[in-house]
């Protein structure tokens, strides 16, 4: 019988931890594809978070490093500097990127740190069960915002690809969601080309993939991912931010393209 | 035999660090250590693979270091006591992860922001732990510009030898001062590494360089093995110099700039006719326990001379496990210790011992 679908040759046969209707999985299988299709598996470094995705590490089986909470774009600069001919990628969620993190994120970008990240942002802190997270929405209920996020005392949700797309440096930041067909195929396509950039030495690429957290966000997985569309999608739109070959997002001396060893 | 030169404490390290094959370093500038900082950043980008970068911030660095210990190559990142605060939290990933790599406290006065000036108030942070967790650095402390140089070469290669993060703890004395110093011989680890991330190239199963241990049982199981690492360490690598110690009747304890000024109480107090010795710890982790001990089978009492509100002390107790008394003789905030008051405290302690035993 022929093979018409199987799993990414670059993913691990351990069981993932994910919550049923956790579009984590998902994620991590584009990932998986674009570095089987590029054929870099030989010579990929991952970084896992903390969060979620913490155990990343045993479900690719490239090589991976563990970093600490919001580290992980640090962590990446170091692989990268240390051996630029190899492709390092980091996987991280809100918490991870956009709260403790943050400065590690800014300056990897500024820097147009020849390095790959994808950013998981479904609005809450998951592993912790249900906290507010920076992306959580105006009014969102969690665990830490029972009345509802704040926006007066508990501050407004961060735009990450909006906020990252001010600075000159990067090269590659655009936003993706994987709560249908269609959404997931751009996804993939954009995890692909996020790769690819570094390999060509072209710079920082950020994916932002809004996601969804069926079980801290109390909705089954179904209303979950009409969720992303109703809520989440309105708040973050889907879209390129920053693409330099195309001229997108660019400001006045963002043109000035860094080459870099791929 | 290389020539002699004439360095600053703060260079003679980054230079020592070079020749130990160390070629990426990360860092964030603080006072009294960014001359090393900033010989780096002349040197490293004018060297083959030299990677150096200024860190967002002392997090940053630090974990850019783990960054490139999880590739097997040597790495340093150097600060000065609130920036080693900030990497604790990274210092206490590489234990965990078992990854070797050097960092350098050129220490000065606090808690809190404090001062510029030297101080040796970080021991305890050190040795005892100061980041999360059970685990320990190697930790050297440097008497000269030359030890700045030696001691971290050595650093380097027991770090790689027992896969584990060594520090060089000095203070601004000898970060500042300037001494002739005979350079290392250039050399490399001797170490292989087969659990660096490099890629897989398709030909082994994939490395991971991790600290997260869920199951209680295996997490346990790593803490003993790493013990029993450190256990070699405390067998094999204790290094101390005993100085005037064959009569002595006294022994004054002290590390880096405070060992130099007892050495010049000791010539003062000989000169009196009083038999005072010195031991001065090159490592305070593992401390030389066996040596105090021994010490203390004939010595009268101890002066243990610190730049802190007494600190090692503390280790002196334990190892001379209260056979003798000891006192502290101490300045801190930044201020150092003199001969004068070294003399005063030792004789002081001759007194009450003597008095007492009359």
């Amino acid at each position: 019988m022929a093979v018409v679908f199987q799993k990414p040759k670059s993913l691990t046969d351990k069981e993932l931890h994910y919550c049923p209707g956790c579009p984590h999985g998902i994620i991590h299988r584009l990932v998986a594809e674009a570095i089987d299709t590029l054929g870099i598996e030989g010579r990929t470094i991952g970084v896992a978070p903390v969060g979620c995705a913490v155990m990343a590490y045993d479900y690719f089986s490239c090589d991976m490093v563990e970093a600490a909470h919001g580290r992980a774009p640090a962590v990446a600069t170091g692989l990268k500097r240390s051996i630029p001919g190899n492709v390092v990628f980091t996987y991280q969620g809100d918490g991870d990127l956009a709260s403790i993190g943050m400065a590690e994120t800014v300056h990897a970008a500024t820097r147009n740190e020849n390095i790959t990240i994808i950013f998981v942002n479904n609005a809450i802190y998951g592993m912790t069960g249900g906290q507010m997270a920076p992306t959580s929405l105006p009014g969102q209920i969690t665990q830490t915002s029972p009345y509802g996020r704040n926006l007066e005392t508990q501050g407004y949700p961060i735009r990450v690809c909006e906020m990252l797309s001010a600075l000159d440096a990067p090269y590659y930041i655009e936003r993706v969601a994987v709560n249908n067909v269609k959404n997931v195929l751009k996804a993939k396509k954009a995890v692909e080309r996020a790769f690819r950039n570094q390999i060509e030495g072209k710079g920082f690429s950020l994916i932002e993939v809004v996601s969804a957290c069926p079980t801290n966000w109390g909705l089954t997985p179904r209303k979950a991912l009409e969720w992303v569309d109703e809520r989440m999608i309105p708040y973050y739109p889907l879209g390129v931010y920053r693409d330099k070959d195309a001229g997108i997002g660019c400001t006045p001396l963002s043109m000035q393209t860094f080459k870099k060893e791929g | 035999m290389s020539e002699k030169v004439l360095m600053k404490g703060n260079e003679a390290i980054a230079e020592a660090a070079l020749r130990a094959g160390c070629l990426h370093y990360f860092g964030y500038p603080i006072t009294p250590q960014t001359e090393l900082t900033a010989y780096m950043a002349k040197r490293l980008p004018k060297t083959e693979g030299g990677v150096f970068l200024q860190a967002e911030s002392e997090i940053s660095a630090i974990n850019m270091v783990y960054g490139v210990a999880s590739t097997g190559k040597r790495v340093m990142t150097s600060s000065s006591s609130p920036g080693v605060s900030l990497k604790q939290e990274g210092i206490s990933y590489l234990a965990g992860s078992d990854l070797p790599a050097v960092i350098v406290n050129v220490q000065r006065g606090g808690p809190g922001l404090g001062g510029i000036q030297p101080s040796q108030s970080d021991y305890f942070q050190a040795t005892k732990g100061g980041g999360h967790g059970d685990y320990h650095l190697i930790v050297l402390t440097p008497s000269s510009v030359q030890e700045m140089a030696d001691l971290t070469s050595l650093a380097f290669d027991l770090a790689d030898k027992y896969r584990t993060p060594a520090m060089l703890l000095a203070d601004g004395t000898m970060g500042q001062m300037m001494e002739p110093v005979e350079l290392p011989e250039p050399h490399t680890s001797a170490v292989d590494k087969p659990w660096a991330v490099t890629g897989t190239q398709m030909k082994r199963k994939h490395n991971i360089i991790n600290s997260l241990y869920l199951s209680p049982e295996v997490l346990e199981k790593t803490n003993f093995e790493r013990y029993e690492r450190y256990a070699a360490i405390e067998r094999d690598e204790v290094r101390y110099e005993s100085y005037m110690m064959d009569d002595a009747e006294y022994c004054i304890v002290a590390f880096g700039i405070a060992a130099r000024v007892a050495k010049n109480a000791i010539t003062a107090m000989r000169k009196e006719g009083m038999k005072v010795g010195l031991l001065r710890p090159i490592t305070v982790w593992p401390f030389p326990k066996d040596a105090v001990h021994e010490a203390a089978q004939k010595v009268k009492g101890f002066v243990s001379v610190e730049l802190s509100m007494g600190q090692m002390i503390e280790d002196v107790r334990l190892a001379e496990n209260c056979l003798r008394p000891v006192v502290l003789c101490n300045r801190a905030g930044g201020m150092i210790p003199g001969v004068d008051q070294i003399v005063e405290v030792t004789k002081a302690l001759m007194t009450s011992v003597e008095g007492g035993a009359r």
